[in-house]
């Protein structure tokens, strides 16, 4: 039987997509949820599962096109589906060219993933959770493990024992390698000449991934049509770092995201924007749109590109809630997971550049808003406090990058002074 | 009453609870304590004989039979700055007081925005097992832990039940806390002498072991350590965590003990079906399930409507240690 694949839709707003990478060619097998295609849209890259196991008879999108949601991608001779028989059952011996074990006997060794998942055991089929990853983080190969539990099972210390004893048996993480969650890909040696963003080779030309010709675009598309204005000021966060000193244990072990100083200047430009509306807007022809909205965006810095995902209506948030919200959204970043409705709305951009050590930045004013502003690295200074006296405090530079159109120079200090104001009259005992 | 200020006096649950109040009453003027038959009676279980005579009729106050008038009557004195102990005869009688607690008490911070708070305590002995029939045996715990702004500690040692006690009295938002009336005189142990707290929502490891979790609360506690110690001679390690506090609860020292046994068995008294061990199970389920090596399992009590009078009705009830012997090396070797 036959199945077209079809160009998924990878989030609520996408309307098509682009072929970034074949994983697989024609004549290739691929399993039930296996990744074969790489996919990107807008800024997103996400591989596709194959809906179902079988040989890849005809590729008919090509890379580096771009079609419709919709659109017929592939198609896929499904083996292993005999009427009636869901497709996940057990694949077919036919999906492999892996030798099959005997029916009922338990393989010691076996070169092909699809021959021992044939033939595992019952037992195989009822691991534990911890099991599994064990199974996994060890690389030991289940059907070889002699399970000591009720009726047979594997434990997890059955696994762990079984790693103990060396990896030699163990050198392929067998079914339990589920390949939902795609596996590290393999680095194959790159043609001599060629050249990647993560490896670059002088001499030679870097091919442009889809997600490095759209951040072009857009800068260039910024710089030509907004104003760009700069302006700094310093804000003394001594008090604010001690106050997050003071709660960061606790709230990673209670809410499992790391409090950084992020959420509190998160909250604090978020009051500003509130007191200064014309920050939170954006130039049209028709005229200065002022957003009702409060969408911030907050600049991620992956391996190969900047991802900027967006914290919506973040004016909802307390500053333990922005840090939970910031959390899982820079976790989605870094992991390749966020989808197109994760990177669109913003209507003001935070940048850590801080975080790489900065001290000043004039950062590019991001899709089409009418300010940014920059988190830069703390450091402890002498200052002169109250009464003229000197005292060692920790200062942060805050940078913002205006567009001019919108707002003038004035209003755009008097927002930063405001932030100043507000990041200063936090610390300790306040409410997260 | 002297009072030592160092040093261990060994003593049962109701002497711990007797002395706790007692010095509370000695060292706090805003401290009170009212309810049933706390004044000339000296309680039911003779907890606060002779209090009435030393604090008098102000300060040991003899109720009505009006539960919710207890509870409303001791919020609105918490709210104007006394430190109420209320007492609820029998938890059995506490339904009545249900609106006070949960629609006033519970959220009188969070409906002042924290102009108002309510350091109320509300104890009441919970729990079967000694032939209280249909309503001298309930527990009542899982009615309340869904309400936040509600504190729940349900302690089992006399030790923790001085300091959790302190810690209530002490705490600014309203602390239902449960004394199971079994262990009233069947447990004794080491109480430290003078005033001290134990935190609310501490969980307390009573019994380190690596092969299985077990969390309990109440009398069952005492069960699974008699149970744990049984298996211990045949080589298996059971670790069993004594809640403490319901609610909050201790997710920390549960999960951290999961995470080293991979099992859990969770046992209460209370109702199986929406039970306190629903809640720990949905907790590690989210949070450590790929460190979970066997299915979690519960003992609990039957979807019965009430603890029968009939000793077969009860055993049936009760979850006997022989039974969670029985469980734990399941578990174990599973």
């Amino acid at each position: 039987m036959a199945t077209t694949i079809t160009m998924p839709q990878l989030g609520e707003t996408v309307t098509e997509g682009t072929i970034a990478q074949w994983l697989k060619k024609v004549g290739d097998s691929v399993e039930k949820y296996e990744a074969f295609v790489e996919i990107s849209t807008d800024k997103v890259n996400a591989e596709v599962p194959s809906p179902v196991t079988g040989i890849i008879r005809e590729i008919i999108i090509k890379e580096g096109e771009t079609v419709p949601v919709g659109a017929a991608l592939a198609i896929i001779d499904e083996v292993g589906a005999a009427a009636g028989a869901p497709a996940t059952a057990a694949p077919a011996p036919t999906a492999t060219a892996g030798p099959a074990a005997p029916n009922g006997a338990t393989p010691t060794h076996s070169s092909s993933r699809n021959g021992e998942a044939l033939n595992a055991p019952d037992v195989l089929r009822r691991v534990s959770p911890a099991v599994r990853r064990l199974a996994r983080e060890h690389r030991v190969e289940l059907t070889s493990v002699r399970g000591t539990g009720t009726g047979g099972r594997i434990t997890a210390n059955d696994v762990l024992a079984a790693a103990r004893e060396g990896p030699a048996a163990n050198v392929a993480a067998t079914i339990m390698n589920t390949p939902l969650t795609s596996a590290a890909k393999p680095s194959t040696p790159l043609p001599a000449g060629t050249s990647t963003y993560g490896a670059p080779v002088p001499g030679t030309t870097i091919k442009l991934s889809q997600a490095r010709k759209i951040i072009a675009q857009r800068m260039l598309e910024s710089k030509h049509t907004a104003p760009h204005a700069w302006t700094m000021v310093e804000i003394d966060v001594s008090d604010v770092w001690k106050w997050r000193s003071v709660e960061k244990d606790r709230f990673q072990r209670e809410k499992g995201h790391p409090l950084t100083l992020l959420p509190f200047f998160v909250y604090a430009v978020v009051q500003s924007l509130k007191a200064f509306p014309l920050m939170n807007s954006r130039f049209t022809d028709e005229g200065i749109a002022v957003l009702k909205e409060l969408n911030i965006g907050l600049a991620v810095a992956l391996d190969s590109n900047l991802m900027v995902p967006v914290i919506r209506d973040a004016d909802n948030y307390s500053i333990g809630g922005l840090a939970v919200a910031a959390g899982k959204i820079i976790e989605r970043a870094r992991a390749g997971k966020l989808t197109a409705d994760d990177l669109g709305g913003g209507t003001f951009t935070v940048n850590n550049t801080g975080a790489n050590g900065s001290l000043l930045s004039a950062p590019i004013l991001n899709g089409g808003q009418a300010g940014i502003v920059t988190m830069e690295a703390v450091v402890k200074r002498p200052v002169v406090v109250d009464n003229d006296a000197i005292a060692i405090r920790s200062m942060m530079n805050v940078c913002l990058s205006l567009d001019h159109r919108v707002v003038d120079g004035a209003i755009a200090s008097a927002f930063l002074v405001d932030l100043k104001k507000r990041l200063q009259a936090m610390g300790p005992g306040g409410t997260l | 009453m002297a009072v030592a200020t160092s040093g261990t006096t060994t003593m049962n649950n109701v002497e711990a609870v007797r002395q706790t109040l007692y010095e509370a009453l000695k060292a706090d003027p805003r401290t009170l304590v009212m309810g049933e038959d706390v004044g000339a009676r000296g309680n039911v279980f003779l907890i606060t004989k002779g209090f009435i005579e030393e604090f008098g009729p102000e300060r040991v106050i003899d109720t009505p039979l009006a539960e919710a008038s207890i509870a409303g009557i001791a919020i609105g004195m918490a709210m104007e700055g006394l430190r109420p102990i209320a007492e609820i005869q029998f938890a059995d009688f506490i339904y009545p007081a249900f609106n006070q607690i949960v629609g006033e008490a519970a959220k009188t911070r969070y409906r002042s925005n924290g102009d108002y708070t309510c350091p109320l305590v509300i104890r009441t002995p919970y729990g079967g097992g000694v032939h209280g029939a249909l309503s001298h045996s309930v527990s009542i715990e899982a009615l309340f832990y869904h309400v936040p702004g509600l504190k729940i500690v349900a302690p089992a040692f006399p030790a923790d039940i001085k300091g959790l006690l302190n810690a209530s009295i002490d705490d600014p938002d309203p602390v239902l806390f449960l004394e199971h009336k079994k262990t009233y005189r069947l447990v004794k142990g080491e109480v430290p002498n003078g005033h001290y707290t134990i935190p609310i929502g501490k969980a307390d490891v009573k019994h380190p072991g690596d092969q299985l979790t077990v969390v309990s609360y109440g009398l069952y506690v005492h069960q699974a350590l008699e149970a744990a110690r049984q298996l211990e001679g045949d080589g298996l390690s059971v670790e069993v965590i004594d809640l403490r506090s319901i609610r909050p609860m201790d997710r920390t020292t549960i999960l951290e003990s999961v995470r080293k046994t991979r099992k859990l068995l969770i046992i209460h008294e209370d109702n199986k079906f929406g039970g306190i061990g629903a809640e720990i199970s949905a907790m590690v389920a989210e949070d450590a399930f790929f460190d979970l090596d066997a299915p979690i399992r519960r003992l609990c009590g039957p979807d019965v409507p009430a603890m029968g009078y009939a000793r077969t009705l009860e055993d049936e009830f009760m979850v006997p240690t022989s039974r969670m012997v029985d469980t734990m090396r399941e578990m174990v070797t599973f």
